[in-house]
């Protein structure tokens, strides 16, 4: 892409000249079809930096004055209190609890999403019949299609009274001796939070690390099968050769996670709180925008406050994906070395 | 990722190859040009010479005002279109004079009066704000003070058989269970208006929580987003406790308990007794034309004489317009007519829709006070209408 970009732009200026010199029926000719698309295309692909460099700008330039105001001390800050009981106080923003709450949060869904996603990743690439294969795949992408407010629905009416009557209480009577399952059971919670998020993980992971299993060369999986190896070692084969496009895969996961509003704002009980039990309501980066922005249009600082959050889970958002790029480049340049030699 | 999308179109692009793209692009010009067609057609016929109006401002009456809207079209043809956007948003767009009226629940602060000179304040509807509770086994609705409702929900009193509670409600068999608290967790008038009414009627909670659309409520209680959010919560979680509007309330059978107003009697959140609330401060109301601040975000009983029968967490949502209407670009004597034909109707024909959608009519005191504010908008200073 680098190389052609001058080579375009040339193409250009040679038809200009060809516009300013002589014939117009070559010049229709060679500025029709293909060209046109070209251009257009190129047009179009541009405006995506124009878009993100746009966003960015314009979160930073909002939330200068929350940044200017509590500095440091907004990512460190525990108090939340936009409009304090005192009228001659400044309102006093501090983002840890929903920081805290958005990584325990996507903790838990990486930790038990994970694992489903690997196993439907290996038994759609390895053990499954084709028919079955196709049946979920479909399936899995559904999961994807599925509004998130959908999730949010079926997590508040189905998910949360199964869960506060039967498994917390278990967790409780076997966990409790650790502090992340000690406290009151609460429904709407971090964990509950967590689960949902799991469950919306896993079509991105699962169809990923189906690819990365795929894109495994033939000769690995024939070398070790040809030492008598069972199919757990050769799954474990598989996987260990495709590891950093797994990796990529859970940290897409983690971005989806991290950046999932709507279905979580309706399970954690929303909360603003340093939990330390996972029983306890929480909240999120992205739910706390959510909730509070609509009505938030005094003070100044208020809004901007909120905005800082954007710029904080946009950051995350940005490591997060470009982590997970560079690392499925590289799984994907070591299976392709594979396939050379 | 390219496998995905590649298993994923594979099919699609199977078929598009099939069929000749000249048939394709006619079929498509032929589509994009019946819609076009259509369209014209429907903006000829359909919407000839109607006067629209356009509004924005609060969720909580926006239901009501939609369904005036849609009478009044029917009534008059005139097109009434309001979005519930929060009474913040109604209040900015009519100092920025971008809509032709604007909605608030909270009457405008005097700083935002004077920002928008000019401003008349028309009630439109009455909310209140009804305590509701998960109480399996008791049937009978709970008598609650402001001070004892306050120190519930700054965890204060975290058991139902406190002896606080016991006291106002000897005849329930209260449990020896844990209060469970729920809130609002969005930005939200309904949460103004109650820690309104808590820290008028208890000063811990005034110092300690205040009184805003959004506070910092105790650690350990749970918040829902809009009225469905809390009622879920309270539904879903025995021995909780929460508020919601009483339309919504209303509408969807939950249990409330009564509170004590400032005549001392418990008082049962219904249509009538907030009805009686909002004529009890009609004495007491401002002119139109001035500012409202006054009233607050609820009508504070102590300061009124004659409380009687009034529901202690009681509101008034308004609609708020320019006196003189030719502030507003775009706007004709026809247009000016229309927006005060409409404001008439809605404040006295109009009312009788409320009930219906669990709304509180205003009392007659209110309409009365309103026909003086409506007699006052005039178009290039000249008055719209003259009612009798």
């Amino acid at each position: 892409m680098r190389k052609r970009f001058p080579e375009f732009l040339s193409n250009l200026i040679s038809k200009t000249r060809i516009i300013s010199g002589k014939k117009t029926a070559t010049l229709r000719i060679r500025l029709s079809g293909d060209y046109f698309f070209k251009v257009i295309t190129a047009a179009v692909a541009f405006n995506v930096f124009i878009i993100l460099g746009f966003m960015v700008y314009k979160i930073i330039e909002k939330s200068a004055l929350s940044l200017q105001t509590y500095g440091l001390g907004f990512l460190l800050g525990t108090t939340w209190q936009p409009f304090p009981p005192d009228p001659s106080r400044s309102p006093v923003f501090g983002a840890l609890p929903v920081i805290w709450g958005t990584l325990v949060t996507s903790a838990i869904a990486l930790l038990l999403g994970v694992p489903i996603s690997l196993g439907i990743g290996l038994a759609l690439s390895e053990f499954a019949p084709k028919r079955f294969t196709y049946a979920v795949s479909f399936l899995v992408e559904l999961l994807a299609a599925i509004p998130s407010v959908i999730y949010g629905l079926w997590g508040i009416f189905i998910l949360i009274p199964f869960l506060q009557n039967s498994v917390y209480p278990f967790l409780q009577a076997t966990l409790g001796f650790l502090p992340m399952f000690q406290g009151t059971i609460r429904g709407p919670s971090v964990l509950t939070g967590g689960i949902v998020l799991a469950i919306m993980i896993i079509p991105t992971v699962s169809a990923i690390s189906r690819d990365v299993f795929a894109a495994v060369p033939n000769n690995q999986r024939e070398a070790i099968v040809a030492l008598g190896a069972t199919r757990w070692e050769r799954a474990k084969v598989v996987v260990s050769y495709g590891r950093s496009g797994v990796m990529g895969a859970i940290i897409l996961g983690l971005g989806r996670a991290v950046g999932e509003t709507m279905a979580i704002t309706m399970v954690i009980g929303n909360q603003f709180n340093m939990f330390t039990s996972l029983f306890d309501p929480g909240y999120t980066m992205a739910s706390i925008i959510a909730n509070e922005f609509t009505e938030a249009s005094s003070p100044p600082v208020y809004i901007s406050a909120l905005m800082e959050i954007g710029l904080v889970l946009l950051v995350f958002a940005i490591v997060i994906n470009v982590l997970a790029r560079l690392i499925i480049w590289r799984s994907l340049k070591i299976v392709r070395g594979a396939e050379m030699t | 990722m390219d496998n995905v999308y590649r298993v994923f179109y594979f099919h699609v692009e199977e078929k598009v190859k099939k069929m000749n793209y000249k048939t394709i692009a006619i079929m498509e010009a032929i589509i994009l040009i019946a819609v076009i067609a259509g369209f014209a057609v429907y903006t000829m016929y359909f919407t000839k010479q109607s006067v629209k109006l356009s509004g924005a401002g609060a969720t909580f009456p926006a239901p009501l005002i939609q369904k005036w809207s849609q009478v009044f079209n029917d009534l008059t043809g005139v097109q009434v279109n309001y979005e519930g956007i929060g009474s913040g948003g109604g209040v900015k767009q009519h100092t920025e004079k971008t809509v032709d009226f604007g909605a608030t629940d909270p009457p405008m602060k005097d700083e935002e009066f004077t920002a928008a000179p000019g401003t008349l304040h028309i009630p439109v509807t009455i909310g209140g704000v009804v305590v509701i509770y998960n109480l399996p086994g008791i049937s009978v609705k709970l008598n609650f003070t402001g001070e004892i409702v306050a120190d519930i929900f700054r965890r204060n009193i975290t058991r139902w058989n406190d002896i606080r509670i016991r006291v106002q409600n000897p005849n329930a068999a209260l449990p020896d269970a844990g209060i469970i608290v729920c809130h609002r967790s969005d930005s939200s008038g309904t949460t103004k208006v109650f820690t309104s009414f808590l820290s008028d009627e208890n000063t811990v909670w005034k110092n300690n929580y205040g009184a805003a659309n959004v506070i910092s409520w105790p650690q350990d209680s749970l918040g829902g987003k809009g009225n469905p959010g809390v009622a879920t919560l309270v539904s879903q979680n025995q021995y909780s406790i929460g508020y919601v509007e009483l339309s919504y309330a209303l509408s969807n059978n939950i249990p409330y308990g009564k509170i004590k107003n400032a005549a001392g009697i418990f008082i049962e959140p219904k249509v009538e007794s907030l009805a009686t609330a909002a004529a009890a401060v009609s004495l007491t109301l401002p002119a139109g034309d001035q500012s409202w601040a006054s009233v607050g975000s609820y009508f504070n009983l102590h300061t009124v004489a004659n409380p009687g029968e009034s529901y202690p967490i009681t509101s008034f949502s308004y609609i708020i317009v320019y006196k003189e209407l030719n502030v507003i670009s775009g706007m004709t004597l026809e247009k000016a007519k229309a927006l005060t034909w409409f404001l008439w109707w809605i404040t006295h024909d109009g009312q009788h829709y409320a009930l219906g959608l669990s709304y509180v009519s205003l009392p007659e005191a209110v309409v009365a006070h309103n026909e003086a504010t409506l007699r006052m908008i005039t178009f290039n200073g000249q008055q719209v209408n003259n009612w009798t």
